[in-house]
């Protein structure tokens, strides 16, 4: 077996620190070291965005980025949206507009769209949709996770 | 006795304060924080890592496995083969099971498991997986059904005999493994009064339940032969039942306890690495954990199955429907079980038809074994039936809706399956689509609109359930059916209505097998309708037990008590000036009454009412490259009564869409090789947000009165009509209705061609 690597990164700006080997992905890494389950596998091949996470200010799929690769980085994952029992407009509106049901993709795509109103704060609808592109959802058909991206832009716009 | 199931006590005039309102689900909060625990996100001390090996041909005596040098590997605590399992005859239930979990004799299609792995490490497993050597002697393979049908096609099984067929056919070894006849009247002879008859072959691709959760469970078997096992499923207890029956175990030694379900859509009904994780616990004496790929799961999970059928109807000037044939033939897979009766019964069912013929085949083929989906194996046929009803409606230059309205069965209707339908709310739900808008809107040039109906049979079945109540008066509902969408935030909400108190004071758990009687698989839209009747009851019996407390308390005969809004309160001034009791007052004392309070109900739930729904879409088809965009999209369906809207809005809008990549995407793509080709989302794929609209809804409310609060169950329906609707608005568009599934650009430009050609459509 390969010798493995020691890493250190932030994750929620929490100092982490780990060892892995080479081919571990950091998607295996939060997930199975640091036990950030909340952060999904639903493909590994970077088509679903089930393991969407930030990466220095970065939108990325977890699945696709070796562990290695986020030394000395700074990783935002689901675990770290809320501030205290205060829920991020988008956790909210998801909750009161029905935008998850079984709940699998919710996170991914909630770290998504954060990065999206972060881009641009008053998406179109289509521009919401072209930017969730990459986020699969088997269940909702999209309509309720677009209206609730959309609610929580015009909340967060103050509009 | 008089039990809930003959006196639900449905009210027409009930005024609700909870149900109907759609209230943030309590299982919510976790799920959207990340803290809800799906099946892989459990880990236990000491767990192991499971592989799977599988067969890379689709067609193979299995000869010889050797795992002498991949037991050497650092790491590798057990291995798993066929030597493992408990030999069961080839051809029963329990046969089949345990050959789908691990090749036996033969591989019988292209990712069949043959060994597998247990080791400290994923890479360490992985690397033993590379040292069994295995060695195959590959058969002849057959991937489609109606070849796998041919008198010289490669056969799967030698023991296998059509089932339904005499004479010198029922005696040869065969991929057919049943021939099933399903008739009313005489539809031969009908069919000479019909002044219009359209007859189309058509065919259906498999598509995966696709469900974004892989299968992952953990088993921990101890020493003295007790099994623990942790994975997702809508079934725990079919899968005890199954496990116990392939394992040879007791029931009261192995414990399922279901994790939050990530989709499932019928695909998790079905076992695939649990009895292998529970063997590898069992020979290395740790916890197993087994995840599937999504490799794994699209080439040895699932699909739904791919069809072929011939539907011929005929009509009068008037628009009466005469007589309908039908010839069905289903792929199943590698072994029976497809559910494929369903579709003889439920392809008509909607419309008041006196002679119906229908043959359905169900045939074995090299692919992996089908599992159920969403209205098992009626969205298939009714692909078919609503393509030619649409055209019959043309033909005779009658409005689509007037059409179906002049044939739609209503209360009374006897079924090609004996059934006589109670209250239905078919016709309500053909008039509300007339009236909405999208139907009344303007077709921009050059779109198409297409419209087509479906129906589901929905179920009840065995189900148990617990509720508590606790001193402070609070509820606590401990369910056996899964929740697949929010169904334990129906279940409070129904609890907290029938005690009339505030939903937060209710909260609903999903049980293990232990701890409650055998529920039936959550599938088929039974799950609210069939809990929801066990919770009821078991409110009920609480509420009775209150007011005998109270009367106790107070002492007064107990039909001097009633209770209403969460409070026992005297009948009347005759009984006495009592201050009432809320559930905390009576609750908080059981010391001193009679002890804890809890209502428990189990029971075999009868009275599902049927559902219908109505589909409305336009499409625009771009004529260059034969894309079809999905413009605008209405479901309109009959919910009963609708506990959550909001959720059966999602149940609506999630079944149409996945009806959408089913008639526009999704396809297994065989090699001539029996391999599948594209085994991954970027080639399989799945409707993403920028490929459809938001699809709306219109919640038709026609009350199933053998319910106590009137509901249907709703997951069904939504995905039977929607291939039909798609199908039928490209051929309003174009001129020439596709007939085969996926309608793929190629597909689409190849008929736009023919129509010019043909100088149809626009
Ligand atoms: S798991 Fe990374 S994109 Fe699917
Ligand atoms: S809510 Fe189930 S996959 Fe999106």
């Amino acid at each position: 077996m390969s010798r493995k690597h020691h890493i250190t990164l932030q994750v929620n700006g929490d100092e982490h620190e780990f060892l892995c080997e080479p081919q571990q992905t950091l998607l295996d890494v939060i997930r199975d070291e640091l036990m950030l389950t909340g952060t999904k596998e639903g493909c590994a091949t970077g088509d679903c965005g089930a393991c969407s996470v930030m990466l220095d200010g970065r939108l990325v799929c977890s699945c696709l980025v070796l562990a290695v690769e986020a030394e000395g980085t700074s990783v935002e994952t689901i675990e770290g949206m809320a501030s205290g029992d205060r829920l991020h407009p988008l956790q909210r509106n998801f909750l009161e507009l029905n935008g998850l049901q079984c709940g699998i993709c919710t996170p991914g795509i909630l770290i998504a769209a954060r990065a999206l109103l972060e881009k641009n704060p008053n998406p179109t609808e289509t521009e919401a949709r072209y930017w969730l592109a990459g986020n699969l959802c088997r269940c909702t058909g999209y309509d309720k996770v677009i209206r609730s991206v959309l609610a929580a832009a015009a909340e967060m716009r103050g509009a | 006795m008089t039990t809930i199931l003959d006196k639900p006590g449905f009210n027409p005039d009930r005024k609700y304060k909870i149900i109907g309102t759609s209230p943030v689900k309590h299982d919510g909060f976790d799920k959207v924080t990340g803290r809800a625990k799906f099946a892989a996100d459990a880990f236990l001390p000491g767990m192991l890592v499971g592989k799977f090996l599988r067969s890379p041909h689709p067609h193979a005596w299995l000869r010889k496995i050797d795992i002498s040098k991949a037991l050497k590997v650092a790491g590798v605590k057990a291995i798993v083969t066929r030597d493992d399992f408990p030999e069961i005859k080839q051809g029963t239930g329990g046969g089949d099971m345990t050959r789908i979990a691990m090749a036996r004799e033969k591989v019988l299609w292209e990712g069949h498991p043959v060994a597998a792995v247990a080791a400290t490490s994923e890479a360490a497993a992985k690397a033993a997986l590379k040292l069994i050597e295995v060695e195959y002697e590959v058969l002849p393979h057959v991937i489609d059904p109606v070849a796998a049908m041919q008198a010289d096609a490669p056969v799967l099984h030698d023991y296998m005999r059509t089932k339904g067929v005499k004479g010198p056919d029922a005696e040869r070894p065969t991929n057919i493994v049943e021939r099933l006849v399903l008739s009313v009247g005489d539809a031969d002879s009908a069919f000479k009064d019909a002044d219009v008859i359209v007859e189309h072959e058509y065919d259906t691709k498999p598509m995966h339940q696709g469900y974004i959760e892989p299968q992952s469970c953990i088993a921990n078997a101890s020493e003295d032969g007790q099994v623990e096992l942790w994975c997702c499923t809508q079934a725990p207890w079919v899968y005890r039942d199954r496990l116990t029956d392939i394992l040879k175990l007791d029931s009261a030694k192995i414990r399922i306890q279901q994790s939050e379900l990530g989709g499932g859509f019928g695909g998790k009904t079905t076992f695939y690495a649990e009895p292998v994780a529970i063997l590898l616990s069992r020979k290395a004496k740790a916890p197993v954990k087994m995840t599937l790929t999504r490799v794994e799961v699209l080439k040895a999970t699932g699909p739904v199955s791919g069809t072929h059928t011939r539907i011929k109807m005929g009509c009068k000037k008037d628009g009466t429907i005469v007589a309908a044939d039908a010839e069905l033939v289903f792929q199943t897979g590698p072994y029976t079980g497809s559910a494929f009766t369903n579709a003889p019964q439920a392809m008509f069912t909607r419309y008041d038809l006196k002679n119906v013929k229908t043959v359905s085949y169900e045939v074995v083929s090299n692919r992996p074994k089908v599992s159920s989906f969403r209205a098992p194996c009626v969205p298939q046929a009714v692909f078919g039936v609503e393509g030619v009803v649409s055209e019959l409606a043309n033909r005779i230059g009658m409005d689509q809706i007037d059409f179906r309205l002049k044939n739609a069965i209503v209360e009374g209707h006897k079924t090609i399956y004996g059934e006589v339908f109670t209250k239905i709310g078919f016709v309500e739900t053909l008039k509300a689509a007339k009236a909405c808008d999208h139907y009344n809107s303007p077709l921009p040039k050059g779109w198409g609109r297409g419209v087509a109906c479906g129906f589901w049979f929905n179920r009840g079945g065995e189900t148990a359930g617990t509720v508590n109540l606790a001193p402070d008066g609070t509820l606590t509902i401990i369910l056996g059916t899964a929740d697949v969408a929010g169904s334990r935030m129906s279940m409070s909400m129904m609890a907290a209505e029938e005690f009339g108190i505030p939903v937060d004071r209710v909260r609903s758990i999903l049980a293990d097998t232990h701890s409650l009687g055998y529920n039936r698989v959550t599938a088929g839209s039974r799950t609210t309708f069939s809990s929801g009747m066990i919770v009821v009851d078991a409110s009920r019996k609480i509420i009775a037990e209150l007011c005998r407390r109270a009367a106790k308390i107070w002492g007064v005969p107990e039909d001097g008590v009633v209770f209403e809004d969460g409070h026992c309160r005297p009948a009347s001034s005759n009984v006495g000036d009592f201050t009432p009791l809320s559930m905390k007052d009576i609750a908080s004392k059981t010391t001193y009454t009679m002890g804890a309070i809890a209502g428990h109900s189990e029971m075999n739930v009868t009275g599902a009412g049927p559902g219908f729904g109505l589909h409305i879409v336009d499409v625009d088809v771009d004529r260059q490259t034969g894309l079809v965009a999905i413009k605008r999209y209405t479901v309109v369906e009959d919910a009963g009564k609708a506990i959550s809207p909001q959720q059966v809005e999602g149940q609506y809008q999630g079944g149409a869409v996945q009806g959408i990549g089913w008639a526009l995407n999704e396809e297994y793509i065989y090699g001539a090789d029996g391999r599948l080709q594209n085994a991954g989302f970027l080639d399989y794929r799945m409707p993403v947000a920028s490929d459809v609209p938001m699809i709306d809804t219109v919640i038709v409310e026609v009350p199933n009165p053998k319910h106590p609060f009137g509901l249907r169950g709703v997951g069904e329906v939504p995905v039977t009509p929607t291939m039909a609707a798609i199908g039928n608005a490209i051929g309003e568009a174009i001129g020439i209705r596709p007939r085969s599934l996926p309608m793929s650009p190629p597909k689409v430009l190849k008929l736009i061609e023919e129509a010019r050609v043909k100088g149809l459509g626009g």
